[in-house]
């Protein structure tokens, strides 16, 4: 089927797992659960990202395998929980529609971003073209999860698991250089610094952090 | 002549162990909340009696009360001898594969809730109507999971995946580990374990599979007893010939190879029993209404792994 055998089955394992996590994720009830599989996420990601670094044989990628590992697993993780706690919102996750149809949605999404990825990158490494479809898959299960979260700080997680898709289809694509990884990283860093400063915002102008509680406010309820 | 021989065997030795395993699983369960327990023989000695005593039904009940656990036992026992235990060659396997044992699991499903609601109490109804909310969910999860198997091995025969199994070329799949975490959630919701149903209370508002046979007694009682230890025994045999298949004996062995392949389902049996036993302590069970999320995250394991083998077989 491939030449590369072991090296793909556990690339293909990682990347997979990756798309596993995503799902836990959007099957989450709990704030702080959530938060944990965010950071099982990161986790995920960095083992990724450094085993394609040995295949690929770019050392630069374990740099990269730090920052996710650092970053996303320990210190964002770590920071939610304590603005969870300071907002004192550690009770069930509210979400727009139930668990089920939001499962078979992601399902559907992850089926699309395959349908699309596959014929799209023909000619393509077979580890690139797999990466890039499980990729798009957790991309927009970042963005399913954002829609289907009425809580800012799901939202947020949301948010973070959507950029955990970019860095796995950057590692996917041969020769991303290290500049870009790294300014990636930190933009998305301060993005979630601004984020959690809004929060604060939003929570002392509206007493919540429910989003919907926004919609009110510019009159567009019923 | 020899498969013949090992499908005969096969179908007894289930038949006879499928107590002991439910004993040994109780034992378990017993001693880690630190209670003595009865005896592993225990539901040897249930079923004995229950055969010996007067069968009582209800007035209102019709033929269908009273064959339907001779349809249950049969139907189960079927499926059960069609798992590879401890040799490969059965001679049923060529004629009946996997979804033939999810169809005959089914079958015997429907006549358990046709019999719930046949005597026409509130028990009885509620359990069917709780048996069928729970069956349109672990059903296609179960058949996912058969077609993430068969699309690996490329044959729905078991005997054929677990060949498969043995074999150097199954490699690091995600989608066989996919599989085997769906296959335990839908053992666990089949055979009423703890996070869907408590095998070991009557009279609670939640209950499934007991509300389904609280009518019956006697040898009816019996069979569905029986039935019941021969689908735990059925799914965790299947577990073990699907995702640990080694010491498994293959076609044309000698009598040795026979040997080991018993002793190493023996401790498969065991190994199985312990860990049900183990988590069935360490959690409780969740509401009935949950029930459908935990098989609706089943259906999206299988669904996944199915499309993740997809993607590693169109590459």
């Amino acid at each position: 089927m491939n030449g590369l055998g072991l090296y793909f089955d556990v690339a293909h394992l990682l990347a997979g797992g990756l798309v596993l996590v995503s799902f836990m994720m959007l099957y989450q009830f709990r704030m702080y659960a959530l938060l944990n599989f965010y950071a099982v996420h990161a986790l995920v990601l960095s083992a990724s990202v450094a085993w394609q670094a040995l295949i690929q044989g770019a050392p630069h990628l374990y740099v990269t395998a730090g920052i996710a590992l650092v970053f996303k697993a320990l210190i964002i993780p770590v920071a939610l929980h304590r603005i969870v706690q300071r907002l004192g919102i550690h009770r069930t996750i509210e979400t727009v529609v139930g668990i089920g149809p939001t499962m078979l949605a992601g399902m559907g999404l992850v089926a699309l971003s395959i349908g699309v990825m596959l014929p799209v990158t023909g000619s393509a490494d077979i580890l690139a073209r797999e990466d890039l479809a499980f990729a798009l898959a957790v991309i927009l299960l970042g963005l399913l999860m954002m829609v289907s979260r009425h809580n800012a700080v799901s939202q947020v997680v949301g948010f973070m698991s959507l950029e955990n898709g970019l860095v796995l289809a950057a590692t996917g694509a041969k020769g991303m250089p290290l500049v870009v990884e790294i300014s990636v990283a930190f933009s998305v860093l301060i993005a979630f610094i601004v984020i959690g400063i809004f929060l604060f915002r939003i929570r002392e102008r509206f007493d919540t952090v429910d989003v919907q509680a926004l919609d009110s406010f510019r009159g567009e309820r019923r | 002549m020899n498969a013949l021989l090992v499908q005969g065997s096969q179908m007894l030795l289930v038949l006879a162990l499928a107590p002991l395993l439910t004993g040994w699983v109780r034992k378990v369960k017993a001693r880690l909340l630190r209670r003595r327990g009865a005896s592993v023989w225990q539901p040897y000695r249930d079923l004995l009696r229950l055969l010996r005593k007067e069968a009582v039904v209800a007035d209102s009940a019709s033929w269908l009360f009273r064959v339907a656990p001779y349809l249950i036992f049969s139907a189960i026992w079927v499926a059960a001898a069609l798992v590879p235990t401890f040799a490969i060659n059965l001679i049923f396997s060529w004629s009946a594969d996997l979804i033939a044992i999810v169809a005959l699991l089914g079958s015997a499903r429907f006549f358990l809730a046709l019999a719930g609601l046949d005597v026409g109490t509130s028990f009885g109804g509620i359990g069917a109507s709780r048996e069928m909310m729970i069956a349109p969910l672990a059903e296609p999860a179960m058949i996912m999971i058969v077609f993430t198997l068969s699309l690996l091995a490329g044959s729905t025969q078991l005997s054929s995946i677990v060949a498969y199994m043995i074999g150097p070329e199954v490699g690091l799949r995600i989608s066989v580990a996919m599989s085997l975490v769906a296959l335990v959630m839908v053992a666990l919701a089949e055979n009423a374990r703890i996070p869907v149903d408590n095998p070991a209370t009557h009279l609670e508002l939640t209950m499934v599979h007991e509300a389904m046979v609280l009518e019956y007694s006697g040898r009816h009682l019996a069979m569905i007893e029986a039935a019941a230890s021969l689908k735990l025994l059925l799914y965790v045999s299947l577990i073990a010939a699907i995702f640990t298949p080694w010491g498994m004996a293959a076609a044309g062995q000698g009598l040795g190879h026979y040997l080991v392949g018993g002793v190493a389902y023996l401790g498969k049996l065991a190994a199985g029993g312990f860990l049900l036993a183990l988590f069935e302590t360490s959690i409780a069970k969740m509401r009935v209404f949950r029930v459908s999320q935990f098989l609706s995250a089943a259906l999206m394991l299988g669904l996944l792994a199915v499309l993740l083998l997809f993607v590693s077989r169109n590459l």
